[in-house]
Parts: C-alpha cells; structure tokens; sequence
C-alpha cells in the first residue's frame, strides 16, 4: 500500500523533476555537489539538503523491483516488535530509514537478508520478495540470498586474520565461488569503495591498521565482491568522524547506480543527503512501524503524517 | 616569545621532590630499625619473625606517613599498595626459590652426553658423568605428543561445540567438561589402566600413557578454547554468514583464524597441565630404563618417572639424577613454550 503511496507523489514530483532535468549529472558531478553543499548545511533546512541533491526518483520502479518487504512483522520472545511492514527496494535507489533508537529499523533490515533468524528467540511472519520469490520459503538457499543481498555493519569490522586483500575477496573464499581474475576484482571493489588509492600500496597489511572509517569502506569492498543487487547498511557511519562519513556517502551515491542501497541512519542530515526515499519508523513502545514512506524530499519539505514532520523538524527523537 | 618557549625545559611535576625521598627514606629506615628492636626484645624470633614484623611495620609507617602529609583517605591507599606489593613479592619469591634450587640442584649433573645415553647400561648411584634420559625425553615425547594429538581437536571441538553451534546439549557438556577438569590425575589412570589394559588387555606402552593423559588434557584445552572463542566478537561471525558463508566456512575461515593464538595458547596450557604428570604415568608406561623406540609396545620411561624412580633409590647420586630430570624438564618446557608463542604470534592478525 505504501508502494502506491509512493507512486502517486513519483508523479507529482516527477513534475518538479522536469524543472530539475538540466540537473542531471553524473555519480562524481553529484558528490562534489554533495560536499560542496555540506559546508552550507548549517544554514539550510533538511529540505534544501535534499532538494540540492535531486534524487533520482523520477525514474524509480522502473529498473524493476529488486526487493520487496511485505506485511512484515518480528518478534523477539513474545515481544512484537514490528508490525506489518511493506516496502519496495527499486534497483538504482538508495532508501534511508529513519526513526528514534529502539523503533525496529535495524531488525526490519535483518529480516531482509535472513539475518534475523541468527538471535535465538527470534519469529517472524510475512514475506521478502527477491526478483519476486519468498526468501524464506522452505527448501530456498539461505546463504544464496545472502550473497545477492549484501550487508554492511554499523561498526567495522574486517576479518582480523585476513589482509586487506583477503578481506575484500574473502565473501569469495567464504562461499566457494571461483574467479578468474581476482586482481582486477580486487582493484574494483576497492575502487568502487573509494578506497583504492589509499590501499594500493599495502594490500597485503592487516586491515586491522586501517583508521575505521578506511575499515569500513573495506567492509564496503568485501560486500562487494560477491556482487550482491541490494546492499543493506546499518548505520554504517555512526562509529566514524564526519570526514570519513562523507566519503562513504560519496561511495553509496556511486554504488546506488548499480544496486539498491538501503541504509539505517540516525543522523538525518546523512538520509537527506545520500537517499531517494525515506521511510520513518516509529514505535509508540509498542511494536515499530513503518509511519511514513515516499521521496526523501517530500519527507523533509511536505510529509504528510504530523508525527513525521515533528521528527524530521527535531521536536522529539 | 618565540624565544620564551624555547627558555622552557620539560620539567616532571608528578615526580618525588628531594624532601619527599628524604622522608621516604627516614620512613623506611624507621621501619627496619624498629623490626630490628622489636625482633631484638620480644618473643619474635628468626626469619619468619622478622619478615611477618617488617611487613606489619612498613603498612604501618606508610599508612601513619600518608596521614600526616594527606588524609585518611590517602592513608587507606598506601595501606593497600604496600599490601599488594607485599602479596605480589610472596608469589615471586616462591617461584623464584623453586627455580634457584633446581638449577642449584639440578644444573650441575647437566651435560650434553645425557641426551645421547639411557640408564640401560648404568645404575642410579654411579657418578652423574656416566647414563643418561635419552629413554626419558624420548618416552615424554611421544606420550606429550599423542596426548596431544588427541586432545587438542576433541578440546577445540567441544568449544565449537558449546560456543559455535550451541547445540542442545551445550550446557551438558560444558558441565562435564568443568567437572572432568576437576578429575584427580591418578584416576585418569585408574581409567585408562582398567579400561585400556585390564578390560581390553593391552600391555605397558606409551600409547597407554598418552591415553590416561588425553583424559587430563581435554578438559583444560576445551575450557581454555571456549573462552577464548567466546572473546571472538560476534560481528565477525554475522560478517561471515553476511557474506553468503555457511555456518562451518564461517567458523573455519573467520572464528578460528582469528582466535588462532588463543587456542594455541589452550593447547599449551593443556600440555602444561599434563607434562609433569606423575601418577596416572606410574600406571599406565610400566617403567623403563632403556630405550623404546616403539610407541605402541613395550614399558616406556617419562621424565616424571625417572625422577620419581631415582628419588626412591635415594643415593646421593640418584637424588642428584632427580633434580637433573626436574632442570631438563623445564627447559625443554620453556623451549616449547616460547616456540609455541612465537608461532603463535608470528601472523598477528589481531591487534
């Protein structure tokens, strides 16, 4: 429901997109954009963060869906923790969830990839469609599913034993695919992470002595590897200095031209920076759910709930 | 101004003034002389007398002293500083005498021809020149050997067990894990000699030997390796099945890489537990005191044996023989375990 929800204001925006077409500019266009309008952040609205950075929403849903959630609900115990969540991931997108601590967002990405299941007293119900099958039907690949649906940790956290060669092929090793050309992979994923230029030299240290926010665009390159459609980010920037942070950003903007991003954040700043949609999650102390989801801009410039307006303005959370 | 920092020289606040060590040093003089004048006039009397007084007097000096100059509160913390010190100084000393006497007892029966001769040809009370434990370093070698060869994967996969998998019976076999650590050596070999060789009737042989030792040594290697695959974090484990990796290429090319030099160490203290084993030994090898090659047959020497043996002889020769036992014993422990560190660290991949 929330899909058509979405769609309905696609056309609206996509009004404003013709305006903003002679803005279409490439993924390094954009991020110098993106710095440059970091520094000016302080004194623009969220809005304005967003609207600066048009989105690409105006073709979105037509790559063909990627992921899909629907009707999700999880618990831990007997305690209800999401309730009945549907989103849609399109290819080519980055969507950002945001919401107070403790509203669900990070377990609602867990069920994406089947990492829920790995806290013992975890349930679920509903389904998540991956090119339109249930990726918890009975008898499906789990680990197939985490391969095609990649995931990046809210604290880095590269493979101690391994150097950082090992780590970004490591997603390979772990799961017994055989390639050729392991260097020019290599060379990619690190490019792809933005972090080629900084490791060239010493791809064969410890990624142990990289600084954490080098380790986590190392995370980044390993998640790669394995070439996943949906790469799945929870906080990834919350344990990293703004300098680091932004590079990050930078390397989701680029990576969101070949897959669907989707990012847990606290920092609204980041979703109004780096994202196409925004869904808000909430939870009342009851279970989280998912209040509000469309274009990033709409939900900083004109949402449509008053309990979003209220967390994307600051007054609580 | 330039020139008025580089007038300025580093200068170490923090440190003791001179009339600071000038009262520390009357303290502690105040401190010898009156053990001395107490030990001198009361019933007090020898060694024990005098360190059990000067202890007493030093927490006492320090404890007054930090009153005086601070408070009460800074008088309580000297108090249990110079405690400390003193429960930490009783530890070296004791470890530090056990060392002095077997290397005075022991080093000077050391020569290179006890490794190149057995006690086949020579009896215990002839003079230390003649013999050797060539029989005894090789019976330790193979019986430390297939003891270990044994424990260390059943030890590291009863940790997986309990830490990895979490089966159903984790917490069953955790409990027998720490009650079997619990076990007296002696009846480990009981077991083995009324399971191994009364009940299944096999002879005397190290490999009897290495058996009653394995039941010694897996409880320790398992506890040791589960701790140190508990310390493992979990984000690398979900990093690993994030990847597409199933639980066993996980635990193989993530959890264990990266616990590597604490399941080393597991194994090293599970060796440490076991090589100077004596009683399940005496049951198990038979004895020997000549050379045998063959692990799986035949009475067998050890070191705990030959030192146990050549101290009930009780010549001064044979004690001799003992403490020479006990000092190559301990070297070729601290050459193991040093060797065993290195390994362990020589690819630190954790930080």
């Amino acid at each position: 429901m929330s899909n058509e929800n979405i769609s309905d204001k696609n056309k609206n925006r996509e009004e404003n997109m013709s305006q903003m077409t002679g803005k279409q500019e490439t993924a390094t266009d954009r991020n110098t954009n993106t710095s440059n309008t970091k520094g000016a952040s302080a004194t623009r609205s969220l809005g304005d963060v967003a609207a600066g950075r048009e989105a690409k929403v105006g073709k979105a849903f037509t790559g063909g869906s990627g992921l899909e959630a629907r009707g999700i609900h999880a618990w831990f115990g007997k305690k209800h923790v999401l309730q009945d969540i549907s989103l849609e991931f399109a290819t080519g997108t980055v969507t950002a969830l945001i919401g107070p601590s403790g509203c669900g967002k990070s377990t609602f990405i867990r069920t994406l990839n089947r990492m829920h299941e790995f806290i013992p007293t975890a349930a679920l119900a509903g389904q998540v469609l991956l090119d339109g099958k249930d990726v918890y039907e009975p008898g499906v690949d789990v680990t197939k599913i985490r391969l095609k649906v990649g995931m990046v940790f809210q604290k880095p956290n590269p493979f101690p034993s391994m150097t950082i060669k090992e780590n970004v092929l490591s997603g390979l090793k772990l799961s017994q695919i055989k390639i050729q050309n392991s260097d020019e992979l290599l060379e990619s994923c690190l490019r792809r992470a933005g972090l080629w230029d900084e490791v060239k030299d010493r791809l064969n240290e410890y990624g142990g002595s990289l600084s954490g926010g080098q380790q986590q665009r190392l995370c980044i390159a390993r998640s790669l590897a394995v070439n996943p459609q949906v790469l799945l980010m929870d906080e990834p920037c919350s344990a990293l200095d703004p300098g680091s942070t932004l590079r990050i950003e930078e390397t989701i903007r680029e990576l969101a031209d070949t897959m669907s991003v989707v990012i847990v954040t606290h920092n609204m700043q980041q979703a109004a920076r780096v994202s196409d949609y925004t869904g808000f999650f909430l939870s009342d102390g009851g279970p989280g759910r998912l209040i509000e989801v469309a274009s990033t801009v709409e939900i900083f410039t004109n949402p449509k709930e008053k309990r979003t307006e209220d967390y994307v303005s600051g007054r609580f959370g | 101004m330039s020139q008025a920092i580089l007038d300025v020289k580093p200068e170490y606040p923090w440190k003791l003034t001179p009339k600071d060590l000038v009262t520390d040093f009357l303290g502690a003089l105040f401190t010898l002389a009156s053990t001395l004048a107490i030990v001198g006039f009361s019933p007090l009397k020898g060694k024990l007398g005098f360190a059990i007084t000067l202890i007493f007097m030093a927490v006492i000096t320090t404890t007054i002293m930090s009153w005086i100059k601070l408070d009460r509160k800074a008088a309580f913390n000297s108090a249990t500083t110079v405690l400390v010190y003193v429960t930490a100084s009783f530890v070296i000393i004791a470890l530090a005498s056990v060392l002095y006497e077997i290397i005075r007892l022991g080093a000077p029966g050391f020569s290179f021809s006890i490794f190149t001769n057995d006690m086949s040809q020579t009896a215990s009370d002839m003079p230390l020149t003649e013999g050797g434990l060539l029989h005894a370093v090789i019976g330790t070698a193979y019986i430390v050997t297939f003891a270990t060869l044994i424990s260390t994967p059943i030890g590291i996969l009863t940790a997986l067990y309990i830490v990895e998998v979490k089966g159903r019976f984790a917490g069953l076999v955790r409990f027998f894990v720490q009650a079997m650590s619990g076990v007296p050596s002696i009846v480990a070999g009981l077991f083995i000699f009324a399971l191994w060789m009364i009940q299944l009737g096999n002879a005397y042989s190290a490999v009897a030997g290495g058996f009653a030792l394995t039941v010694l040594m897996i409880p320790t290697v398992a506890r040791t390796a589960e701790e140190v695959l508990k310390l493992i974090p979990s984000d690398l484990r979900e990093a690993g099945l994030a990847l597409g990796a199933t639980q066993w290429r996980t635990v193989a090319m993530v959890v264990i890489p990266a616990a590597r030099s604490g399941l080393i160490t597991a194994v090293i203290l599970g060796i440490a537990r076991v090589v100077g084993e004596t009683a399940p030994l005496l049951l198990t090898i038979g004895g020997a005191d000549a050379i045998n090659l063959n692990p799986t047959q035949g009475n067998m020497s050890a070191f705990p044996y030959y030192v146990w043996k050549n101290l009930l002889i009780g010549s001064e020769n044979a004690i001799s023989r003992a403490w020479l036992g006990v000092f190559v014993l301990m070297i070729v422990v601290l050459v193991f375990f040093t060797l065993a560190r290195y390994l362990g660290a020589a690819r630190g991949g954790r930080k």
